[in-house]
C-alpha cells in the first residue's frame, strides 16, 4: 500500500513538471462543413500530424511532442475569448446570366436581395466579385471573358447603392468550375458570377 | 555576372513586400495594435492589415481579422502575431501566407490558399512550424 501511494506520488510530480515545461499547444478542431482535414506539426524533435477533431498536442521548449485529445467544452474554457472574436465565415453567392443577353435570372436577383442583407449583417462588410467560364475557349479568353462578366456584376451592385471601396472584381476564368468537365465542353452551370462576402 | 542573375532573382522571388495589404480588422475588443514600421495604430474594425504588421493584444482583449483569400484569424488576450507573408492572386486564387504567433492564443480557419497553395500555408510558433490542409485550429504559446 505505501509503495502504491508512492508511485502515485511520483506520477503525479512528473506530470506536474511535464505541464511546467509545456511551452506551446495545438488543437485540431472540427471543420464547420464537418469535412475532413488535417495539420501537420514540424519541430526540431519530430512531427506530428493531427487529423481527428479535438486531437491535440503540447509542445516543449527542445520540440518534444506529447499527444493529447482536447473536448468541445475543454476548448471552450481555455480558447472561447479568442474564438468568439472570429470574424463572420466568407459566404458566396452564385448569379447566373440568360444566355445571349446580359440580363440576370430571376433566382439571381433573389441571391443578390440574400447578398445585399448578408452584407449589412457584418461589420467591415468587403466582397469580391468574381467571375467565372465554363471550358469553351482558350484559358487566356476565358480569363479575360470572366473578368468582363464580372465588371458587368460590379457596376450594376455600384448603381444598387454599394461604394465602390467595399467591391474588389477578378476573373478566374475557367479554373474553378461548379461541375468538372472535358476541355471545350460547354457547361451553363460553370458560366456564373459568384460575389463572396467576408 | 552571376551576381547579377542572383540579385534579379532576388528580385523576382522577393515579391512580397511590407505594405501589401493582406485583410482587414472585422472584430476587436478591449486594446488591439498594430505596430507599422515604426509607428503603431490601433486595430480598430475596419483598419486593414498589412505584410510585416505586427497585431498585438492587451489583456481581457481579442482581435478578429479575415485576410483577403478568406483565411479567418483570431487573437486572444496578451497576444502577439506578425502576418509575415501574403501573396495571393486573385485570379488564379494561388499563393502565399506565412504568420507567426510570438505569443498567445490564435484562432484559424483556413481560406482559399489553404486549398489551392496548401504547401504555401505556414504558422509558426516559437518551437512548431505548422502546415493546414483545410482547417480549423487553435494554437499557443507561452513566448519566446
Amino acid at each position: 500500500m505505501k509503495m502504491f501511494s508512492g508511485k502515485i506520488i511520483v506520477n503525479v510530480l512528473m506530470l506536474g513538471l511535464l505541464a511546467g515545461c509545456v511551452q506551446d499547444r495545438v488543437v485540431l478542431l472540427p471543420n464547420a462543413d464537418g469535412s475532413r482535414s488535417a495539420v501537420v506539426l514540424k519541430t526540431a524533435a519530430g512531427e506530428q500530424v493531427l487529423d481527428q477533431p479535438y486531437e491535440a498536442a503540447s509542445i516543449s521548449q527542445a520540440g518534444k511532442i506529447a499527444a493529447s485529445r482536447e473536448t468541445a467544452e475543454s476548448v471552450q474554457s481555455r480558447y472561447g475569448q479568442t474564438l468568439s472574436a472570429q470574424p463572420k465565415r466568407p459566404a458566396s453567392y452564385m448569379i447566373y446570366f440568360s444566355s445571349g443577353n446580359n440580363e440576370i435570372s430571376a433566382e439571381s436577383a433573389v441571391a443578390i436581395e440574400q447578398m445585399k442583407a448578408d452584407m449589412k449583417s457584418r461589420s467591415a462588410p468587403q466582397i469580391t466579385v468574381i467571375g467565372h467560364t465554363d471550358r469553351v475557349g482558350t484559358v487566356e479568353a476565358n480569363d479575360a471573358l470572366s473578368l468582363k462578366r464580372a465588371q458587368l456584376m460590379r457596376d450594376m451592385l455600384l448603381a444598387g447603392g454599394i461604394s465602390e471601396a467595399q467591391i474588389e472584381v477578378s476573373g478566374s476564368g475557367e479554373r474553378e468550375p461548379l461541375v468538372s468537365t472535358d476541355d471545350e465542353v460547354d457547361e451553363p452551370v460553370n458560366r456564373r458570377v459568384e460575389i463572396n462576402v467576408r | 555576372m552571376w551576381v547579377i542573375k542572383l540579385v534579379v532573382l532576388l528580385l523576382v522571388s522577393g515579391a512580397v513586400y511590407a505594405g501589401d495589404d493582406a485583410g482587414l480588422i472585422k472584430n476587436a475588443s478591449g486594446m488591439a495594435t498594430i505596430l507599422r514600421g515604426d509607428g503603431q495604430i490601433p486595430a480598430g474594425v475596419g483598419a486593414h492589415v498589412q505584410v510585416s504588421d505586427v497585431v498585438k493584444t492587451g489583456a481581457n482583449s481579442s482581435v478578429g481579422i479575415t485576410l483577403n483569400d478568406g483565411t479567418l484569424l483570431s487573437a486572444g488576450p496578451d497576444s502577439t502575431l506578425v502576418i509575415n507573408k501574403f501573396v495571393f492572386d486573385s485570379t488564379a486564387h494561388t499563393g502565399e501566407l506565412d504568420v507567426s504567433l510570438k505569443k498567445g492564443t490564435l484562432a484559424v480557419v483556413s481560406g482559399k490558399l489553404a486549398k489551392t497553395s496548401p504547401r504555401a500555408v505556414i504558422f509558426r510558433t516559437p518551437t512548431t512550424l505548422l502546415g493546414v490542409r483545410g482547417t480549423e485550429f487553435v494554437l499557443e504559446t507561452a513566448g519566446e
